[in-house]
C-alpha cells in the first residue's frame, strides 16, 4: 500500500444522547477500496457523512493528505469538493437534465467555462455508457441510470476520494450489476473509494479491505478473504451468517 | 392499466356492467340538471318582487349602454394588477427567503419575516388599503407622492406578498432535505444550493397555489375604488347613482367572471396535474 489518503483517529459522533460513532480509527490508502459492512443502524452512513464533513464530528481528527480537515471553523467547501459522495437515493436534481446535473457544480463552484465543463461531462457520460441519456431528465432514467449519473456528477468535480452509501440497495435486482460495473471501472482507474454496502459478493470480489461495524465501532477489519472466510469475532460471524444465509 | 376504449376485444362481464353503470349516471345527471333549470326558470318569476328586481338588476338596455365604459374602466383594474403582481412575487420571495434562512446572523431577518407574515395576513385587505391609502397621503406628501395609485398598490403588495411568502415557504420546506445535502456535497454554498437547486423546484411546486392567490388579487384590485381610482367598481357605482339602477353592478360582475373563472379553472387543472405527477 502507498501513502495514507484519509486518516480518521478517534472519531466520535452522537445524535443527542445516542452515541452513533464511538472512536473510529481508520486509515484509507491511496487507490484503496474499503467496504463498510454491518447491520442496519450500525453507523455506516453516519461514518461516510462525517468523512466529507456533512455531519460535524464531536471528537477526534480527520486528515486528508496529512492536513487536518476536522479543525473547527475551516471553510468546508474546498474540502468537500475533493470528496465525492453518492447516496442511496434522491441524489439527482429532478428539475435539471442529466447533463445539467453534472454541469452545475463545475460551472458554479469551479468556475469552469461552459465549453470546458461540457467537454469533460460528455467524456464522462461516454465513458460510463450514458452518451444517449445525457439530455434526459432524471424521471426519464431507470434507477440504475440515475445512480450512474450521480456517480458521473461527483466525478466531474475531480475528487480525490469517492464515498458510496449503499448506492444499489434501492434498485431493482436486475439494475444492480450496471451500477457495480461503474464501481469496477473506477477501481481499475485507481480511485480511492469507501463503500457502505450490502453486496457481500461484490465486497468479497473487489474490496482491498472490509470493515465490520457494529454499534458505532469497527469490530473487525481485514482483507475480504479473511473477514468472510474466517471472522474472528462472534458478532461478525452472526452478522455474516444472517446476510449470507 | 385500464383498457383503452379503442381496444376492440370483446368486453367481459365486469366491463359490460361498468359501461352500463356509466351510461345510467350520465342520463340521471342530465335529467336532473334539466329539471333543476326548468324549476328555476318557472319558479323565480313567481316571486312577488321579481318584476322589480328584474327591472333594477337585469335591465338589458342599461346593460348594453354601460358595458363598454365598464369594460374600459376594467382596463385600469388590469393595469393595477399588472404592476402589482410582479412586485408581490418579488417581495413574497424575499420574505420567504428571510423566513427560510437558518444562519444565526440572519436571525433578525427571520423574526422580521414572521412578523410581517403574521401582521399582513391577520388584517383584512380593505383595512390595509384604508390605513395606507388615506393614512400615508395624509402626511401631506407633495404630488405625485400622494397618489392613491401608489399607496393602494403598496397596500395590495404588503397584504398579498405575505400570503405568497407563506406559500413559497411551504414549497421550500417540501423539498427533500437530501437535495440540499447533495448540493452541499458538490461544494455549492448554501446560497447557491437555494438558488439553483431548492428554489426552482419549490417555485414549480407552488405555481397552482399562487395562481389562486393571483385570481383573488384580480378581484381585490377593485377595493382600491374606496380610496379614489375610478376603476370598474367605482364606475359601476357612478352609473348606479346616475341611472338609479343596479344593472351596471351585474355587468361588472360578468366582466370579472369572464376573467376569474377561466383563471381558476386553469389553476385547478395545474393543481390536479401536479398531484398526478407526484403520485
Ligand atoms: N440525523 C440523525 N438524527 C438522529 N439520529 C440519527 C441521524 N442519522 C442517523 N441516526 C441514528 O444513528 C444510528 C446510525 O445510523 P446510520 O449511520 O444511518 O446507520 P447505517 O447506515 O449503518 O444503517 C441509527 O440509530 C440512526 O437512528
Ligand atoms: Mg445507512
Amino acid at each position: 500500500m502507498t501513502e495514507v489518503k484519509l486518516k480518521l483517529s478517534g472519531v466520535t459522533k452522537a445524535f443527542g444522547k445516542q452515541p452513533v460513532l464511538q472512536g473510529i480509527d481508520l486509515d484509507i490508502a491511496e487507490s484503496e477500496m474499503v467496504c463498510l459492512i454491518g447491520p442496519s443502524g450500525s453507523g455506516k452512513s453516519t461514518l461516510l457523512r462525517c468523512m466529507n464533513l456533512l455531519e460535524p464530528i464531536d471528537d477526534g481528527v480527520i486528515h486528508l493528505d496529512g492536513v487536518d480537515i476536522s479543525e473547527p471553523g475551516l471553510d468546508l467547501r474546498p474540502i468537500r469538493r475533493q470528496i465525492g459522495i453518492v447516496f442511496q437515493s434522491f441524489n439527482l436534481f429532478p428539475h435539471l437534465s442529466a447533463m445539467d446535473n453534472v454541469l452545475l457544480a463545475p460551472l458554479r463552484v469551479l468556475g469552469k467555462s461552459k465549453a470546458n465543463a461540457d467537454g469533460q461531462a460528455r467524456e464522462l457520460f461516454t465513458r460510463f455508457g450514458l452518451a444517449n441519456e445525457m439530455h434526459k431528465y432524471p424521471d426519464q432514467l431507470s434507477g440504475g441510470q440515475q445512480q450512474r449519473v450521480a456517480v458521473i456528477r461527483a466525478l466531474a468535480m475531480q475528487p480525490q476520494i469517492m464515498l458510496f452509501d449503499e448506492i444499489t440497495s434501492a434498485l431493482d435486482p436486475e439494475l444492480v450489476e450496471e451500477v457495480l460495473d461503474v464501481l469496477r471501472q473506477l477501481r481499475d482507474a485507481g480511485m480511492t473509494m469507501v463503500l457502505a454496502t450490502h453486496e457481500m459478493g461484490f465486497a468479497r470480489e473487489l474490496a482491498d479491505r472490509v470493515c465490520f461495524l457494529d454499534q458505532g465501532k469497527i469490530v473487525e477489519q481485514g482483507p475480504p478473504d479473511v473477514i468472510f472466510a474466517a471472522p474472528k469475532h462472534q458478532r461478525t460471524r452472526t452478522f455474516l451468517k444472517s446476510v449470507l444465509r | 392499466m385500464c383498457r383503452s376504449s379503442s381496444d376492440r376485444t370483446p368486453l367481459n362481464r365486469r366491463q359490460i356492467f361498468e359501461a352500463r353503470q356509466r351510461n345510467r349516471s350520465i342520463v340521471i345527471a342530465g335529467l336532473s340538471t334539466i329539471a333543476f333549470v326548468l324549476i328555476l326558470y318557472l319558479a323565480v318569476p313567481l316571486a312577488p318582487g321579481w318584476e322589480r328586481v328584474k327591472a333594477s338588476f337585469f335591465n338589458g338596455e342599461i346593460f348594453v349602454k354601460t358595458f363598454p365604459t365598464l369594460l374600459e374602466a376594467f382596463l385600469l383594474d388590469i393595469a393595477i394588477f399588472a404592476w402589482s403582481a410582479p412586485l408581490i412575487a418579488l417581495v413574497g420571495l424575499l420574505i420567504a427567503l428571510c423566513r427560510s434562512t437558518n444562519a444565526p446572523a440572519l436571525f433578525p431577518l427571520r423574526i422580521f419575516g414572521a412578523l410581517y407574515v403574521d401582521i399582513f395576513r391577520g388584517v383584512p385587505v380593505v383595512l390595509v388599503i384604508y390605513l395606507i391609502g388615506f393614512g400615508v397621503p395624509g402626511l401631506g406628501l407633495p404630488r405625485p407622492w400622494n397618489s392613491p395609485y401608489i399607496w393602494g398598490t403598496v397596500a395590495l403588495v404588503l397584504t398579498y406578498s405575505a400570503y405568497v411568502a407563506e406559500i413559497l415557504r411551504s414549497g421550500i420546506e417540501s423539498i427533500h432535505p437530501s437535495q440540499r445535502s447533495a448540493a452541499i456535497c458538490l461544494g455549492l454554498s448554501e446560497r447557491d444550493a437555494m438558488r439553483y437547486v431548492i428554489l426552482p423546484q419549490a417555485v414549480r411546486r407552488v405555481v397552482p397555489a399562487n395562481m389562486n392567490m393571483f385570481v383573488a388579487l384580480q378581484k381585490d384590485v377593485a377595493l382600491l375604488s374606496f380610496i379614489g381610482p375610478v376603476e370598474i367598481l367605482r364606475q359601476a357605482g357612478i352609473y348606479k347613482s346616475l341611472l338609479a339602477n343596479f344593472t351596471p353592478y351585474v355587468a361588472a360582475a360578468v366582466i370579472f367572471l369572464a376573467v376569474t373563472i377561466p383563471a381558476t379553472r386553469y389553476a385547478d387543472y395545474l393543481l390536479s396535474r401536479e398531484r398526478n405527477d407526484r403520485s
